[in-house]
């Protein structure tokens, strides 16, 4: 019974995915490619990855879907002019060549994995007590991985100070995209009164219990800023000035106590991001807790795009 | 007693199931935006309140049931409101007009 559902979960992926690709219309294939993020969240449930599948479902299908919405919405202008531009039969014949070659060398790739996979997964569940956290996956992810971790969240501003670059001189500083309007008394101003408290709970929830269970300051982080867009989209809040200090200083503090850490291991435990034995756990606290304003506000500002009116003066 | 119990989750559940299997056949079928709401939220009201009450024997704590009926209401609450707003964009890009 259950390798039935598995095996339905598994065409019906490969059918979405498939389906996505050919779509001739962008938002069609947007609407796609996030029904393909919830099913793929489904799929990490049943391999037991609830870390996983709670980032799948609430990035890769929530905010990325999102985002790719907000890019249709900006394409759809110029996308019956691109429909009608069809590429030469031999580019055609050469793109699917391309992308074959690229598939059968991932699958041959995939086929040549030894078995048992190389894991490292034995030596980190005896040493996870060291770390001081519960859940394997925050320990791996701020005490074996924190590099890794550090240059994720030093990436995402980056990608933020992409976005914003493409704001025009006038407009740099000021408030990105335009303020929504929605009916004061409507549904969608009614939805963003009752929903943000719960969602607020949750998210801080999820961030809290990330320590000891599967969640964690991602999947938090992308509640919040989630209902912090639907109280702009619903028009009772605008989108925040871009040279706020406050705001600024909320995007870089993340990163900032994350190396001012690393910085404080090479003398405390020998180190670059080494944590001394005993201080792990309230270490690792403390960088969870400052990466989330900042991813929280990193994704919301990655929304809202770059900034397009002059906020006035100050 | 517990036989009983499971008779009354599996009814539930079942009955849940048809409604959102009725609700599916309506979005593929029914003519226009409107009708394809209304179909919907009849799954999501009525097929997911009949799966949820068939589960709720089945926790293991009043903690997990408030857990699944918060779930239930949440899950009411924004079709509610998007399929609402849903009908407005149909309405105001003249989905209905003949």
């Amino acid at each position: 019974m259950t390798t039935l559902v598995g095996a339905v979960i598994v065409a019906l992926l490969l059918w979405l995915a498939l389906w996505t690709v050919v779509a001739r219309d962008a938002f069609v294939a947007v609407a796609g490619f996030v029904v393909y993020g919830l099913l793929l969240s489904l799929v990490w449930v049943r391999l037991a990855g609830i870390d996983v599948a709670l980032t799948e479902a609430a990035i890769g299908g929530g905010l990325t879907g999102a985002l790719l919405l907000g890019a249709v919405g900006r394409l759809r202008a110029t996308e019956a002019a691109t429909a009608a531009e069809r590429a030469g039969p031999g580019l055609r014949v050469l793109a699917a060549l391309l992308a074959l070659a690229v598939t059968a060398a991932l699958m041959l790739a995939v086929l040549s994995l030894p078995d048992p996979a190389p894991t490292l997964a034995p030596l980190v569940v005896p040493n996870l007590p060291a770390t001081g956290v519960g859940n394997p996956i925050t320990g791996v992810l701020l005490a074996f991985r924190a590099l890794d971790t550090l240059l994720e969240a030093i990436v995402l501003v980056i990608g933020l100070i992409g976005v914003w670059s493409l704001a025009p001189d006038t407009a740099w500083g000021g408030r990105p995209g335009l303020r929504y309007r929605a009916d004061p008394d409507g549904i969608l101003a009614y939805l963003a009164r009752v929903l943000p408290p719960i969602g607020i709970v949750v998210g801080l929830y999820l961030f809290w219990a990330g320590a000891d269970h599967p969640g964690g300051k991602f999947q938090s982080a992308t509640i919040l800023a989630a209902m912090w867009m639907l109280v702009q989209m619903a028009g009772l809040g605008d989108t925040p000035r871009t040279d706020g200090g406050w705001l600024r200083l909320g995007l870089v503090i993340g990163p900032l106590v994350f190396v001012a850490v690393g910085a404080f291991g090479i003398p405390a435990a020998g180190a670059f991001l080494a944590y001394p034995e005993t201080w792990a756990k309230p270490l690792i606290l403390l960088i969870e807790l400052a990466l989330l304003p900042t991813l929280v506000l990193v994704l919301a500002l990655l929304m809202n795009g770059p900034p397009r009116r002059h906020g006035g003066a100050r | 007693m517990s036989a009983i119990v499971d008779l009354f989750s599996i009814a539930a559940i079942v009955g849940g199931a048809f409604f959102y299997l009725a609700g599916t056949v309506g979005l593929l079928r029914f003519p226009d935006a409107y009708t394809r709401l209304h179909a919907l939220t009849k799954a999501d009201n009525l097929g997911l309140a009949l799966v949820v009450i068939g589960l709720l024997p089945q926790m293991s704590g009043p903690l997990a049931a408030a857990k699944l009926v918060l779930v239930w209401l949440l899950v009411l609450l924004s079709s509610a409101a998007v399929s609402q707003l849903i009908a407005r964009s149909a309405r105001r890009q003249g989905e209905g007009r003949r």
